[in-house]
């Protein structure tokens, strides 16, 4: 159990920035919290489930988490959900209207942006919400303010009738830093009261908020100017004076530690008229933010004049020391020697693998030995690491559920060359859940000819292995209902005929069942139903080796991608009248291996064998 | 000066399930025993999958920047070879890599598309880094559970900390101690084990500057 859910009250403790959210939310006195998984913002929902005294859900998506927080939020509970920041995009309907009709318990949405990239599809700036939607926005560049803004978030969501954002980047995320705790909070729900002028937002009733929600911008204004989270870190050397938030005023701080920075913690609505006064005191204004030049534009939009940012940091990546000082002082003119004594060597990438007896690999060896066939709408997940090798069996991925879209948009517009290729879309069990069941219906709707690849493994496996609702356990571990993917696709109108459930481990079985159905006229679906190796279904066997006499060094295995393969010896095969052949010579890491036999499946000449007293 | 008016910067560096989270927070949390502020940056992302891992780990009186800045590390923790000398340019002048001999090699260079390094700790004191190098998995192999390399490596470091090696060692012993008591002896001695490897490795490169 984390640390920030057994500690008393007063304690100091190391968090990361997720579990001091996740405390500030308990100690606010939340009462319904949701999320879907998405790094960097994933452990914030884990810790707060471990609470036993509020409601916490793993949602089917975002935007499902949202809906649910705004209903306990209508119902007059405190209510939290959080998403990393591409899941915003997907919840900002239900957010961009709810920002409308208000609140009645605090609402607090916390979205992680991944500045970075360490494992995203975008690197998009979640700032732009608060301007977009007309939320407050509070920006915290540690465990300790992340902990402390969200609980101010939840008393601002109500006292200005408006869901609020509390916006953490990766470095708060996966930052632990000492947090003081103190404790929850009872407050009461005060239960749902009926108001359609309120909650049923027809364009007659909306009208009449958004005046409301004008003026409401314009309190919240005053509350940011006067707000003791937006403040002035002051310095003697006043040659240039910062407007920095997050971990970028941290990084800041830390490469000029005489200088005056404007710490920016309630970012919007903008503190204009401070960030001004502040000015004044200084010889230059320099924005430092991270990714976009939001505060930038805005400024230079109020009027102000010789304002420097964008103009000399890059726009996007973090901006630690090692970036800010040469800029900085380019600014000032000053020498800005490279601190490193050493040179940078990069011996050679480690790309992240698939684990050991990954079911996934049996996916990316079949399709690959149809690559030439097959054109691969992919999606977001571990299996999207089967554009890589050895597979190089993925051609797309753009977002949660999009295999499907991009699969039928592929179908219905075929070149001449490619009008003979089948279409495959590959999505695995969460994801489908999440966003990819619509698009599944409406290649069914629209008489497309895709063949879908649900990659059941039971779990939500890139972001560290969550239940989701086919799994059949809940956020706590209990049971729960299962969804039925068979059934849940023949609903969706695929034929009977056209699904088929396989093991993926059995390459030839696959084989044959991928390379029928692409061949059907028709949508087919295909799942896999085995579990992820790090999930508590898997169940290890014992580990194969490799006789070494019987090896012929064909190389066949290494296809299936694992890393408990590595090649011992490479030779060279001289052949008559044709090209030569590589040979690699393998071995089996016993320690890695868990005894999938996928990779016996893969090997001709029966040169993989179980492990001397394995008991086979 | 006070030993905590200068921030300790460590970085620890290796790969996906090494165990360099682990020694990272134990270090952090003998910095917050002591009442120092501390941050701890984890780069994992994709690190389960086999990819590079390392954690920044910074303490002192005030820490403000999560991340160490490459050429301020005073140690560099290295749980695997190649990973050591990838790191190298965190080092300042008169910092030290702690180095565990082990070579881990991806399948991207098995399957010949890269190659490893012949040797990166020639490389590294080629560069003119300061190396201690040993093989850590043999002496937790000797002491009987292969887990063990994170307490030797940490043993390794202890001495060259801003804190006596005692405070770290009850850090990792309190993590045993109530629920797994009989872990308790052999990662004291692992622990020892590691401390003996550092000197005895320093050692061995003075008698053989002194020889040249």
């Amino acid at each position: 159990m984390s640390v920030a859910v057994q500690a008393q009250a007063n304690s100091r403790l190391l968090l990361s920035g997720n579990d001091a959210v996740a405390r500030g939310v308990w100690e606010a006195g939340a009462r319904v919290c949701a999320a879907y998984p998405g790094t960097p913002s994933t452990e914030i929902l884990e810790t707060l489930a471990q609470f036993p005294d509020l409601y916490a859900e793993w949602s089917v998506n975002e935007k499902v988490a949202m809906e649910v927080a705004i209903g306990a939020s209508m119902s007059g509970a405190r209510a939290f959900c959080a998403m990393k920041h591409v899941g915003l995009n997907v919840a900002s309907d239900a957010f961009m209207t709810q920002t409308l009709a208000g609140v009645v318990g605090g609402l607090v949405v916390a979205v992680a942006d991944d500045v970075g990239l360490s494992s995203s599809q975008n690197e998009q700036d979640s700032r732009f919400w608060g301007r977009f939607a007309h939320v407050p926005v509070f920006e915290p560049g540690d465990s300790q303010e992340a902990y402390e803004m969200v609980k101010l978030a939840f008393d601002v969501s109500e006292r200005f009738d408006t869901p609020v954002l509390l916006r953490l980047t990766t470095r708060v995320c996966h930052v632990k830093a000492v947090v003081t705790v103190g404790e929850r909070h009872d407050v009461p729900i005060a239960g749902f009261t009926p108001d359609a002028r309120r909650w049923v937002m027809t364009p007659a009733n909306a009208r009449v908020r958004l005046p409301r929600q004008i003026e409401r911008e314009e309190r919240l204004a005053e509350e940011s100017e006067a707000s003791p989270w937006n403040r002035v870190d002051d310095g003697r050397d006043r040659r240039i004076g910062f407007v920095s938030s997050g971990p970028a005023a941290m990084h800041l701080r830390e490469s000029f530690p005489e200088a005056p920075i404007f710490r920016l913690g309630f970012s919007y609505p903008l503190p204009v008229g401070r960030i001004r006064e502040f000015a004044a005191t200084v010889d230059r204004l320099v924005v430092v933010e991270e990714t976009e030049p939001l505060v930038e534009n805005a400024l230079k939009a109020a009027g102000m004049q010789g304002i420097h940012g964008k103009d000399i940091l890059p726009r996007l990546g973090e901006l630690t020391p090692n970036v800010l000082i040469p800029a900085i002082r380019g600014l000032l003119g000053e020498p800005a020697p490279d601190p490193t004594t050493y040179p940078h060597v990069e011996p050679f990438p480690r790309p992240p693998t698939m684990c050991p007896a990954c079911p996934h690999m049996g996916i990316y060896y079949t399709l690959h030995r149809l690559r030439r066939r097959v054109q691969i709408a992919g999606d977001i997940g571990c299996y999207t690491l089967g554009a890589g090798s050895p597979w190089n069996a993925l051609d797309t991925t753009i977002s949660m559920g999009a295999s499907m879209g991009v699969a039928l948009g592929m179908d219905k517009a075929r070149s001449a060359e490619t009008k003979d290729k089948a279409i495959v879309a590959v999505i695995g069990d969460s994801t489908f859940l999440h966003m990819g069941m619509q698009g599944l219906l409406d290649i069914v709707y629209n008489r497309g000819n895709v063949t879908a690849l649900i990659l059941d493994n039971r779990t939500t496996g890139m972001t560290g292995g969550q239940h989701h609702a086919g799994t059949g356990r809940d956020v706590r571990g209990g049971d729960a209902p299962r969804i039925n993917f068979a059934k849940l696709v023949e609903a969706l109108g695929v034929r009977p005929e056209r699904i088929r459930t396989v093991n993926p481990y059995q390459l030839p079985v696959l084989f044959k069942a991928l390379r029928d159905e692409i061949e059907q006229p028709e949508p087919s679906v295909i799942i896999t139903d085995q579990p992820c190796v790090l999930s508590e279904f898997y169940a290890k066997q014992p580990s194969f080796r490799v006789a070494a006499d019987a090896c012929t060094g064909c190389g066949n295995c290494i296809n299936v991608g694992c890393p408990a393969i590595t090649v011992t010896r490479t030779a060279v095969k001289k052949r008559d009248g044709a090209a030569d052949v590589d040979l690699k010579f393998v071995d089996i890491d016993a320690a890695m291996c868990t005894g999938c036999a996928m990779c016996v499946e893969s090997c001709g000449p029966k040169a993989i064998v179980a492990c001397e007293g394995a008991g086979r | 000066m006070n030993t905590v008016d200068v921030i300790t910067n460590i970085l620890i560096c290796g790969t996906g399930g090494q165990g360099v989270m682990t020694a990272a927070e134990i270090l952090a949390q003998t910095a917050v025993a002591k009442g120092w502020d501390v941050k701890k940056s984890e780069v994992a992302g994709m690190a389960q999958r086999g990819g590079v891992v390392t954690s920044h780990v910074r303490f002192g009186r005030k820490v403000h920047s999560p991340v160490i800045t490459p050429g301020t590390a005073d140690v560099l923790v290295a749980f695997e070879v190649a990973e050591g000398l990838r790191a190298i340019d965190y080092l300042r002048p008169g910092g030290i890599a702690m180095v565990n001999t082990i070579r881990l090699v991806p399948p991207i260079v098995s399957t010949g598309q890269f190659r490893y390094p012949d040797d990166p700790v020639a490389q590294m004191r080629a560069a003119g880094v300061a190396v201690v190098d040993f093989d850590a998995g043999a002496i937790a192999r000797g002491l009987g559970d292969l887990r063990l390399i994170n307490t030797v490596m940490l043993g390794a470091i202890a001495d060259r900390l801003p804190f006596p090696a005692e405070e770290l060692e009850d850090q990792i012993v309190g993590r045993f101690r109530e629920h797994k008591p009989a872990m308790v002896a052999v990662n004291q001695r692992a622990f020892a084990a590691g401390r003996d490897a550092a000197a005895s490795g320093k050692r061995a490169r003075t008698m053989m500057a002194a020889e040249a």
